[in-house]
């Protein structure tokens, strides 16, 4: 038993496991963590706190993927699209750089400065492009679908070119590896934003790739996700039918889709999309009043293919915006807090605790139920 | 609280130690023989007195992790904040005490042993609770809980007060949904039950486990216990101890 045990222990199939469970404990029990805090007053601060959070939650993850979304992060450039790409390699680069200047004016760009920690391993390339649309004849919501369009046409170029971040005044940065290991690489503490959420990831059915690691962002939305999303391929099918492409092998960029297409093309509020990503049974629909009732039968109807079947907690953001959801089961976890203008969203109360000892207000919000807070506003749930 | 006992007690600082080193420490203490351990600045640590055995307390102060008390066979495991998710996970014997809130599925699959909770539990609480022989685990929540209250459960007792309630009805949908075994007592309604459960009245034994768990409830955590007691409780159980039978057997 012992010499078989061994064999598979230098067996590169389990290479993965040496990482993921360095004790060699029998069974692996992870799971993803997110958080997300908000000042409401637009306060900038450093990522000190979001990383020492992410990282109490190390617990729950296997160090295979981390990543950050920061808003308020490019005041000077705030006018500019900023698009974050990853390049495979130096010809990528050129590729998509020649790509990025023949389709946008670019104002400025930039490698993003990054540190390498373990020099045995290469970095991905990372470049920065701030970017205007000089096409005068389009209105702010054409410019946004180019810019969409834009960003799916590279990652789907096939030439290892990826665009994982493509808002105004905010930016995401992410990779493989543990939440403290990616902040020191991509120097987070350089950085200040009014609003930071955070991921670490357990892969459970997809790989364990840079661009497959959270926050998932279109423009200037950005998503997290702890769970899986059974229904990928319905809602897949439905997202395609309507242009869009699904590029980073994994189901979380399902909400980042199907968030750009609810909340900036239809124009919904968020707590029309909760309706349509979680909704409630039937039967628990039947019992309902009738304008509720024939408005969530319409949602159900019509938007049944955007349905997230499966175990999920999101955190999803956008300028001045948080927002918290579970499936409307609650199978993950979600604990929200706040402490005066401060709003956190996050896995575990603990880590909530680690960095803000005293809370004012702490709840577990019911699945299905949207926590939603804005800037300058309380929260109404 | 008693100078006297702190001095025997056996002192653990968590603070930045990692779940493993935690867990190490709690270990050894008990193989030293200490039997009143205290654990301070814990902040979401997992698996706190994961497995260990005999009458030993343990104080925690700060927010312990998931899993605390998994296994648990015997100790009495005091938290001065709130819990997380899975308090309790399948114990054997013993007793969890909690001054605050817990996340979901407290009591998961224990088979014996106490659970006291101050204030509000999640979902799930009591997810698949089971009783063998002698053995009755039971779970008192003092405020409410979410949906699926005793879902799947096959055993023991869960014991609901609602004393933060001001309308006597707790926000709790499915209760007792794929229950087949055991008791859930409610003081006031709930929003929904599963199609499993059927409400009745307590009997004489019924009363007497209130009466039990309610006067141990206002020893921990202090309430005006007659008044909690001259009020109305009802009780679910299941209708059938085989709900699926037809569904997996042909």
């Amino acid at each position: 038993m012992k010499d078989l045990a061994q064999q598979l222990e230098h067996s590169p199939l389990r290479s993965a496991e040496r990482r993921n469970n360095p004790y060699r404990d029998d069974k692996v029990i992870d799971a993803c963590s997110i958080f997300g805090m908000m000042d409401q007053n637009r306060r900038l601060f450093t990522g000190n706190d979001i990383i020492e959070a992410s990282a109490n939650m190390n617990e729950r993850v296997n160090g295979l993927g981390s990543g950050y979304a920061i808003y308020g992060l490019y005041p000077k450039n705030r006018k500019n699209y900023a698009l974050h790409i990853m390049y495979d390699d130096k010809e990528a680069l050129k590729w998509g750089s020649k790509y990025i200047g023949s389709n946008f004016e670019v104002i400025y760009d930039e490698e993003i400065p990054m540190d390498n920690l373990d020099k045995s391993k290469q970095l991905p390339i990372m470049w920065r492009y701030f970017t205007n649309i000089d096409v005068d004849h389009l209105n702010r919501m054409e410019k946004e679908d180019y810019m969409v369009k834009k960003c799916l046409e590279i990652n789907t170029s096939g030439r290892g070119a990826y665009v994982f971040s493509s808002g105004k005044n905010m930016g995401v940065f992410k990779g493989v590896g543990w939440p403290r290991e990616i902040a020191k690489i991509f120097r987070l503490e350089d950085y200040k934003g009014y609003l930071w959420l955070s991921h670490s990831r357990f892969p459970t059915n997809s790989p364990a790739w840079w661009g497959g690691a959270h926050p998932f962002a279109y423009l200037d939305s950005t998503v997290v996700h702890n769970g899986e999303i059974s229904s990928y391929g319905a809602n897949r099918r439905f997202l395609e039918m309507l242009g869009y492409r699904c590029t980073f092998q994994t189901d979380t960029e399902i909400f980042a889709l199907a968030l750009d297409y609810l909340l900036r093309k239809q124009h919904m509020p968020i707590e029309i999309v909760a309706k349509i990503f979680a909704p409630q049974r039937w039967n628990d629909i039947e019992k309902m009043p009738t304008n509720e009732k024939n408005l969530l039968r319409r949602l159900r109807i019509t938007y049944g293919n955007l349905l997230m079947n499966g175990p999920f907690s999101i955190i999803f953001a956008n300028h001045g915006l948080m927002v918290g959801l579970a499936d409307r089961i609650k199978l993950r976890p979600l604990t929200a807090a706040r402490k005066k203008d401060l709003f956190f969203l996050s896995s575990e109360e603990a880590a909530i605790r680690k960095i803000c000892p005293e809370i004012d207000e702490v709840t577990h919000p019911q699945g299905g139920r949207p926590v939603v807070a804005r800037c300058n506003e309380g929260i109404a749930s | 609280m008693e100078p006297k006992n702190n001095r025997s007690k056996f002192m653990i600082d968590a603070k930045n130690l990692t779940t493993r080193k935690l867990n190490e420490k709690v270990r050894k203490a008990v193989r030293d023989g200490n039997k009143q351990i205290a654990i301070h600045n814990v902040m979401g640590q997992r698996y706190i007195a994961a497995g260990i055995q005999g009458l030993i307390e343990i104080d925690i102060t700060g927010i312990p992790g998931n899993d605390l008390g998994v296994f648990m066979d015997g100790p009495k495991v005091v938290v001065h904040g709130n819990g997380q998710d899975v308090i309790g996970n399948t114990m054997n014997a013993g007793e969890i005490i909690i001054h605050g809130d817990v996340g979901d599925i407290t009591g998961m699959s224990a088979r014996g042993g106490k659970i006291y909770i101050q204030g509000n539990a999640g979902y799930r609480t009591g997810v698949h609770l089971k009783e063998y022989h002698g053995l009755r685990p039971i779970i008192v929540i003092g405020g409410t809980a979410q949906d699926f209250l005793g879902e799947y459960m096959a055993g023991g007792l869960i014991l609901m007060l609602g004393l933060n309630l001001s309308d006597g009805i707790h926000n709790a949908d499915y209760v007792g949904t794929g229950m087949h075994g055991g008791t859930i007592i409610l003081r006031g309604d709930v929003r929904g039950m599963g199609r499993e459960v059927e409400v009745h009245q307590l009997d004489q034994e019924d009363n007497r486990l209130v009466e039990q768990a309610v006067l141990e409830y206002s020893k921990h955590f202090g309430c005006r216990a007659d008044e909690v007691l001259g009020s109305k409780f009802k009780k679910l159980i299941p209708i059938s101890t085989r709900p699926y039978g037809n569904l997996y057997s042909y």
